[in-house]
């Protein structure tokens, strides 16, 4: 993806898609499509695509990882070599490390941990498409996989993108718009106690603006979160 | 029984060291002190201790900004820091440090990038910086973040000629536009602090990083810790960090 010089990505308070600056992408969402996953989920918003599956919890080896009061989660959070316009080079880079560390802690406070000492909770996500918002776009797919997997959970994790192009906050950034923005803001939350569990930032932005993006990711979080849910009973009602 | 101790000092606004829950420990900077790098400083938050070294090299632009310098950030735990710290390829939390600090110089347009160009789409200045742990004793985010701009406020850009790099003779100064500050401020129970030790970082609930820039404006962000934050949280957090950064600019 490139950067463009001057590119104008908001006319007429319309996107270059055709969206409004609060409005989300296309959101799909589908359950259980990994038949060897003890949980697994695709989610898409417009492109952007990724693929969680969820193992376990099962027992930790080597031993000396484990923890005798709770079990540990492991993420990783990997580009295919296909999902953008470049090549990826195949192999854990510097940008996937941190996300899945970000995502790891985005899931952490939903989990009971304590209650599986010993052992691990895999958590394994694949983007297979990447058009901007990956890194949110896997938390929801990695919350859906939890669910599926039938681990209890305090609440599912929603998560979107919020941002700044030309001037105005926006939500749900596409590659373009993410490459071109003056501000990205990744958040993750659980919805019934809008509690944050991931929040990054990069660019420029004035306090006052990263409040109000902030509730406006909790007002179309809230979609998010219904979508969540019809796609878990879906599920469970074929 | 240490945890304990500190959550029990916290309930009364207290801390192990005496210190206020919005204070930092002494710092200390020191710019220049590594002769053959470009640029230098080393960071004393207490007794965290790291040294920030600067090397300009001739690069090749990215394709997407072929008129515009480089920029890296690393940092190496060295296992002299810290008993758990073990040789090897660069962990999670290091790689997650090396990427804020890196967001913060990069997001706010500290270096002027442009002026680093000297053949369009070919050959750029690189700007390397590299974070050396001299000891950790927590708040390794903003001792390097510190580091890194005072490094980079004494950075010299040397002489190239003829396809090489003269490293005796300089042709002026690092252009740097603005100096972002991070600061890290950590939730423990309903307390917040700033500048956690290493002792208060093992019972840190969560923390936000936010670098600020000197006209206001937030350039960076990244939340850490094993729990959730409320709006409310955060509102503050950034209020304190961006109050704190303030303070510490004047330092250097």
């Amino acid at each position: 993806m490139v950067k463009i010089k001057g590119i104008e990505l908001i006319k007429d308070g319309k996107r270059l898609d055709g969206r409004k600056p609060f409005e989300t992408r296309e959101v799909e969402m589908k359950v259980g499509i990994i038949p060897n996953a003890n949980g697994s989920a695709m989610v898409r918003f417009g492109k952007t695509t990724a693929i969680a599956a969820v193992y376990g919890p099962r027992l930790l080896l080597p031993k000396h990882l484990q923890e005798m009061d709770k079990a540990i989660i492991q993420c990783r959070y990997n580009m295919a070599p296909f999902s953008t316009d470049e090549r990826i080079k195949p192999g854990t880079s510097r940008r996937e490390m941190e996300i899945s560390k970000v995502v790891r802690l985005a899931l952490e406070p939903v989990l009971f941990l304590e209650n599986y000492p010993k052992t691990t909770i895999d958590v394994y996500i694949e983007i297979i498409q990447a058009d901007g918002s990956t890194r949110v776009t896997s938390v929801n797919a990695a919350s859906l996989a939890l669910a599926d997997a039938g681990i209890p959970m305090k609440d599912l994790v929603v998560a979107l993108s919020g941002g700044k192009i030309n001037g105005q906050l926006i939500l749900d950034l596409n590659g373009i718009e993410d490459n071109n923005s003056e501000a990205d803001v990744p958040m993750a939350f659980m919805p019934n106690k809008k509690h944050i569990t991931l929040l990054q930032m990069d660019g420029e932005l004035k306090h006052e603006e990263i409040s109000k993006l902030i509730n406006e990711m909790f007002k179309a979080g809230e979609i998010i979160y219904k979508k969540q849910i019809e796609a878990l009973k879906n599920r469970y009602s074929e | 029984m240490r945890a304990n101790y500190i959550l029990k000092l916290l309930e009364k606004d207290e801390r192990l060291d005496g210190r206020k829950l919005d204070q930092f420990r002494p710092i200390v900077i020191e710019k220049g002190i590594i002769e053959r790098a470009e640029g230098s400083a080393r960071v004393k938050i207490g007794k965290t201790d790291i040294i920030a070294g600067v090397k300009m090299e001739i690069e090749t632009p990215f394709p997407d900004t072929p008129n515009e310098g480089t920029l890296k950030t690393n940092i190496e735990f060295a296992p002299i820091a810290h008993p758990d710290f073990i040789p090897g390829p660069p962990s999670e939390d290091a790689t997650e440090i090396a990427r804020v600090v890196d967001r913060g110089i990069r997001e706010s347009n500290s270096i002027d990038l442009e002026k680093l160009c000297l053949i369009e789409g070919e050959k750029v200045w690189g700007v390397f910086i590299d974070l050396h742990v001299i000891n950790h004793d927590g708040n390794l985010i903003d001792a390097s973040s510190l580091a890194s701009v005072a490094a980079l406020m004494n950075t010299k850009i040397p002489k190239y000629e003829d396809n090489k790099i003269i490293r005796t003779e300089f042709i002026g100064k690092l252009p740097v536009l603005h100096t972002p500050i991070n600061v890290v401020v950590s939730k423990i129970l309903d307390k917040y602090i700033v500048d956690a030790d290493k002792e208060e970082e093992e019972v840190v609930d969560a923390w936000l990083s936010v670098a600020t820039r000197e006209d206001g404006y937030v350039c960076a962000m990244q939340k850490g810790g094993s729990k959730a934050l409320s709006l409310n949280d955060i509102d503050y957090m950034i209020d304190l960090s961006s109050k704190k950064s303030k303070e510490l600019r004047k330092l250097l």
